[in-house]
């Protein structure tokens, strides 16, 4: 790791303006991305922003239509919160499948899709549940959000604020892992909304996508067999030692499937 | 005095300090005025050095020293020694081209060792090894084992044509070829046993130091072995006199085979802190470990049995090809031949046997041993053949297995190892009820009906440990003893430290060795501490590997302690005014029999130090023994493991659903670390089965699974609870009748797994490590055949 300057900010606009003036420096939330990649030299910020002691960037807020989280909520939050529970079961369960207990205790809903790695899991569902992204800026719709591998739609200093999740009638979350990362090779949130049924899928390309098949299949029949019979193409899916994107696609059926299958 | 200590699960008297922080391991020793090394190491596979530059990293801040080859040259450094003449078929010697601790103009694998960058601070010195410019030319390389020696391959080493070490060959071939001519049956399997990353908890660490003073080096690092790191340090390396190097290994974090080995950092660090006159302290980093740590396994087989219309075996035929990787580590050229071919006769009376292994060097990390070390890969081979026999002359495995069970000892294989004694039907028999293989097949009906492939799967593995008669050893080409030796120190008032050659690393030494010594002596276990890992307080020691602790250390002990005993008599008969041979010893009683007359051990002792009334004229005061102790013969612990698995057909994941291990590990002092060691090893045997896949890429010759987010090693989820339980015949030859228990797990556990793995599948094979994408492939192309 190379050395670098520590701030601790008190507010949003502070910690944004800090970031804005100087394109060496990164906020700093869970660290659970950024020190790992610190550590391995991949990236070197001049200074670093953290976000912890913002009191308002924290916290979990329900109603009846949706669920509104801070981009500082920790993952264990989420997965904790009887809120989210009782709103959205899946995000809950979802947060609770994110690494182990000290990355769940450390890592952050902003941070997880700021950072947009491509096995993340929250992408799967913000897109999934089209979710709407608030920044200091702007407000920005899930499925504007991302952009490629580990490219958002966030301009330079721009901060996450919070991520409102509208309530699905049901939505579920599955995902098959990778043996040594434990990160998602693909993982499968299917939501059935007032909009229509969403389906997202993490792990399996450049960035998380929505798959047209499944969405089409399961919005003419919302069932596991519907789901089961759709053959996803594996063009521009992700090739690597652990999977081939033909397998990628298999399990993208799989995983789909499954997921109907717990909540049809 | 209480029961016996000797078979009692007594907990840990280690886990106080490992678990509340207070451990001490090299990386915790901070010396005043250290200095930290950085390594700069080499990004290709495969590359000439054409220059490199030091003079930016030098103008660096806090940088005190670089130093490369060309510096360890002209200071008349020599490399790193092989402890192991192979002698090839042709009665040539291998092939042992030199193992530079920094590069000499060329780097052969990725993460292979260019320079050296000592500074003030840690991040002083990654900032400078950044500056260091070195200038390769990439040459072609080649990684793969099957292929390194092919003609056109690139070549590593001058003096080792078509990239080859050795080929050598155990068995007469004639003969064998003979039986497979006239067998009923042949099964044949072509098998890969696949490389692995050993990954201890604690990183390799080593901090050197040197004193004006004295003009003498003090070395700390995670070692296995400190007195043999220190013989091949001073005599090989550094030409420097043995007894001005201590050696130190303090609390090891886990070693598993990676760290018996004399490194090149451990070099660097003590000779450059002569050279800088400051101690220089080196911790590796976990990516550093992958690339630089010695690696395991690697074997290309084709491994055939014979057998007459019944399934008696008649013989079996091996070809190995085996990756030593880059250079011959310490003990590498012995693990693909002495400690392999040997073991393949496994639990069985096979009369014949050929084996033949080709050693090469490949563009990728030294390859050494690892748990098991050659006994895993031998296990593979017996236990995957004799399996896939019985599926194809449709005989029940177990059957197949009791037919050819060896039945009475002591058992001459063909293939050099005596068994002294087993009784291979009892581990057997334990393991088929422990695994109620009698409800196997309800259990697959459940598994069906739930859309799940159910698969059973046996190992009956057979070790040599105890490693080793030194005769032996040396006749086989051993370049050192392997004896052991023990200390006993009775202090005046009665307490006892031991001091012992092995060395713990995880095993539970301060534990086992108290309790035999303190059950032997009769006294409590708390006035028994037990001290390794330190060539300045140790009188010499082989170290710990091939599972050899308690059997040949732990013996070395034992006749220390005879020693102190006899001579306790002596002085007892003294004190007590009667002859020595009236005197018994009995629990911590001096007595004389059939009298009421008798000295306490404490008593005794105190006599010896504070001698006013004490035989002079027959006896030295004191009570302190040594011994050596070289076994006569290996032990040969053996058992049969049972493994159940359910694969998901829709993902190809395996899920290991029952695993049964029934061992004979002879006597066993601490059953409780004994059950600890084996679940340590069935997990590492399951991982190697399942998840660990070291995998270099073809073209450059780079590491892909260099870091935990790729190389998977199993972790609590991936194994279900243990069956584990034990059959016992004691080893004949030493006074314990104790086998050893370390390796176990990992030898049979893999063949059990992939067994169980093709059994549920219906086919012949799957590569290791059985991973779900792997699974599946072997699914989608049994559908389409
Ligand atoms: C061992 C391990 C296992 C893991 N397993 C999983 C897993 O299974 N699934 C999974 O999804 N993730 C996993 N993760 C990643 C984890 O979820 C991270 O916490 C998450 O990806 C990043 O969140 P963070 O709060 O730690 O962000 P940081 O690491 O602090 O920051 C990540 C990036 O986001 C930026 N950033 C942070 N907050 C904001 C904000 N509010 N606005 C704008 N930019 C911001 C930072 O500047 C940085 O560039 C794992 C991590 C580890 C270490």
């Amino acid at each position: 790791m190379h050395a670098f300057k520590y701030h601790r900010a008190s507010s949003a606009n502070e910690a944004a303006s800090i970031v804005a003036r100087n394109g060496e420096a990164r906020f700093l939330a869970g660290g659970q991305s950024l020190v790992q990649m610190m550590k391995l030299r991949f990236v070197s910020p001049s200074d670093l922003v953290d976000l912890g002691s913002i009191k308002d960037l924290a916290g979990i807020k329900a109603d009846g239509s949706g669920v509104t989280i801070g981009a500082m909520t920790r993952h264990a939050e989420v997965a904790g919160s009887a809120e989210v529970r009782k709103a959205i079961p899946a995000l809950a369960a979802l947060a609770g499948t994110i690494g182990d207990r000290q990355v769940r205790n450390m890592g952050t809903l902003g941070g997880a899709i700021a950072h947009a790695d491509p096995a993340a899991d929250y992408p799967a569902a913000v897109l999934g549940l089209g979710a709407t992204i608030h920044t200091n800026k702007r407000k920005i719709a899930a499925d504007d959000f991302f952009k490629g591998m580990m490219e958002t739609a966030l301009q330079p200093g721009e901060l996450i604020t919070s991520v409102s999740f509208p309530v699905p009638k049901r939505a579920a979350y599955m995902k098959f892992k990778n043996q040594a990362s434990r990160f998602a090779i693909v993982g499968v949130f299917v939501a059935d909304t007032a909009g229509g049924v969403r389906v997202a899928v993490t792990g399996a390309g450049p960035c998380v996508f929505r798959s047209k098949e499944l969405e089409a299949a399961l919005s003419k029949s919302f069932t596991a067999q519907a789901a089961a019979g759709v053959k996803v193409s594996d063009k521009g899916l992700n090739k690597d030692l652990h999977a081939s994107p033909e397998y990628r696609a298999h399990l993208i059926t799989v995983m789909a499937k499954r997921a109907v299958q717990s909540i049809a | 005095m209480g029961a016996p200590l000797i078979g009692a699960r007594i907990e840990r008297k280690e886990d106080y300090r490992f678990l509340t922080g207070a451990g001490q391991y090299t990386d915790d020793v901070v010396l005043p005025g250290q200095t930290h090394a950085v390594f700069v190491r080499s990004p290709h596979a495969h590359a000439k050095i054409r220059s490199i530059r030091k003079d930016e990293a030098l103008k660096k801040p806090g940088v005190l020293a670089l130093f490369t080859g060309e510096d360890l040259a002209a200071a008349k450094v020599g490399g790193l020694p092989c402890g192991w003449l192979i002698t090839d078929v042709n009665g040539q010697p291998m092939k042992e081209p030199a193992h530079p601790c920094l590069a000499q103009g060329k780097v052969r694998y990725v993460g292979d060792h260019v320079a050296v960058v000592i500074a003030e601070t840690l991040e002083e010195a990654h900032e400078a090894a950044e500056a260091v410019h070195v200038d390769y030319e990439v040459l072609p390389s080649v990684v793969d084992t099957a292929s390194a020696s092919s003609k056109g391959a690139p070549q590593l080493h001058e003096n080792a044509p078509d990239n080859t070490c050795y080929v050598w060959a155990i068995g007469d071939k004639s003969v064998v070829d003979k039986a497979f001519a006239g067998a009923a049956h042949v099964t044949r399997l072509d098998l890969v046993n696949n490389r692995l990353i050993p990954n201890a908890v604690e990183p390799r660490a080593a901090t050197g130091a040197y004193s004006r003073a004295d003009q003498s080096y003090t070395l700390y690092v995670s070692n296995q072995n400190p007195h043999v790191e220190r013989l091949l340090m001073t005599a090989f390396v550094l030409s420097l006199p043995e007894h001005k190097v201590r050696v130190v290994a303090p609390d090891v974090g886990g070693g598993f085979g990676s760290k018996i080995y004399i490194y090149a950092e451990d070099v660097v660090v003590t000779w450059a802190a002569k050279q800088i006159n400051r101690p220089v302290k080196w911790t590796a980093e976990r990516s550093e470990s992958f690339v630089s740590d010695a690696h395991g396994r690697d074997h290309v087989t084709v491994a055939e049995m014979a057998m007459d219309k019944d399934g008696k075996f008649l013989a079996m035929r091996v070809h190995t090809t085996a990756n030593v990787g880059a250079y011959l580590s310490t003990f590498a050229s012995c693990v693909p031949t002495i400690l392999y071919a040997t073991l393949l006769a496994g639990q069985y009376t096979t009369p014949v046997i050929y084996c033949e292994v080709k050693a090469v060097f490949s563009n990728t990390t030294p390859v050494d041993a690892y748990r098991g070390a050659g006994r895993p890969e031998a296990t593979y081979v017996v236990e995957r053949l004799v399996e896939t026999a019985a599926r194809e002359m449709k005989l029940d495995p177990a059957e197949i297995r009791r037919r050819n069970f060896i039945r009475s000892f002591p058992y001459q294989t063909p293939v050099a190892l005596c068994y002294d004694t087993g009784d291979y039907e009892a581990t057997l028999d334990g393991a088929l009820k422990l695994a109620d293989v009698a409800g196997y097949a309800a259990r697959k009906k459940a598994s069906e009906a739930k859309g799940r492939l159910r698969g059973l799967g046996y190992a009956a593995y057979i070790e040599a440990c105890g490693i080793a008669p030194s005769a032996v050893a040396g006749s086989l080409g051993a370049r050192a003893g392997l004896f052991e030796a023990g200390e006993v120190r009775v202090h005046p008032t009665g307490s006892v430290t031991v001091f012992t050659g092995s060395h713990s690393h995880g095993q539970g030494h301060e534990t086992t060795f108290a309790q035999v010594v303190a059950d032997r002596l009769g006294i409590g276990i708390e006035s028994v501490d037990i001290v390794h890992g330190d060539t300045s307080k140790v009188l010499f020691g082989m170290g710990t590997y091939g599972s050899r602790s308690i059997a040949v250390g732990g013996t070395a002990i034992v006749k220390a302690l005879d020693k102190i005993i006899a001579k306790g008599k002596k002085i007892a008969a003294h004190l007590l005014e009667a002859s020595e041979s009236d005197i018994e010893y009995d629990r911590g009683v001096f007595k004389v029999s059939g009298t009421d007359k008798q000295k306490m051990f404490g008593e005794v002792a105190f006599a010896a130090y504070v001698p006013h009334n004490y035989p002079h004229d027959k006896l030295e005061p004191g009570l302190n023994e040594n011994a050596f102790y070289d076994p006569a013969n290996f032990t040969f612990p053996a058992g049969t493991y049972v493994c159940e698995v359910e694969i998901d057909p829709d993902t190809g994941k395996v899920s290991v659903e029952r695993f049964t291990a029934v061992d004979d590990f002879g006597k066993i002092i601490n059953p409780m670390i004994v059950d600890g060691q084996v679940h340590g090893g069935l997990t590492q045997g399951i991982g190697q089965a399942l998840t660990e896949g070291c995998i270099y890429d073809k073209d450059s010759g780079q590491l892909l699974t260099g870091s935990f987010m790729d190389y998977s090693i199993p972790r609590a989820d991936d194994v279900p609870s243990f069956k584990v339980d034990t059959r016992e015949t004691p080893c004949t030859h030493n006074p314990l009748g104790v086998k050893g228990c370390g390796e176990a797990g990992a030898i049979g556990a893999p063949a059990a797994m992939m067994n169980a793995i093709t059994d549920a599948l219906g086919v012949k094979d799957v590569p290791m490590p059985a991973t779900p994408q792997t699974v599946w492939r072997a699914l989608q192309n049994k559908k389409a055949a």
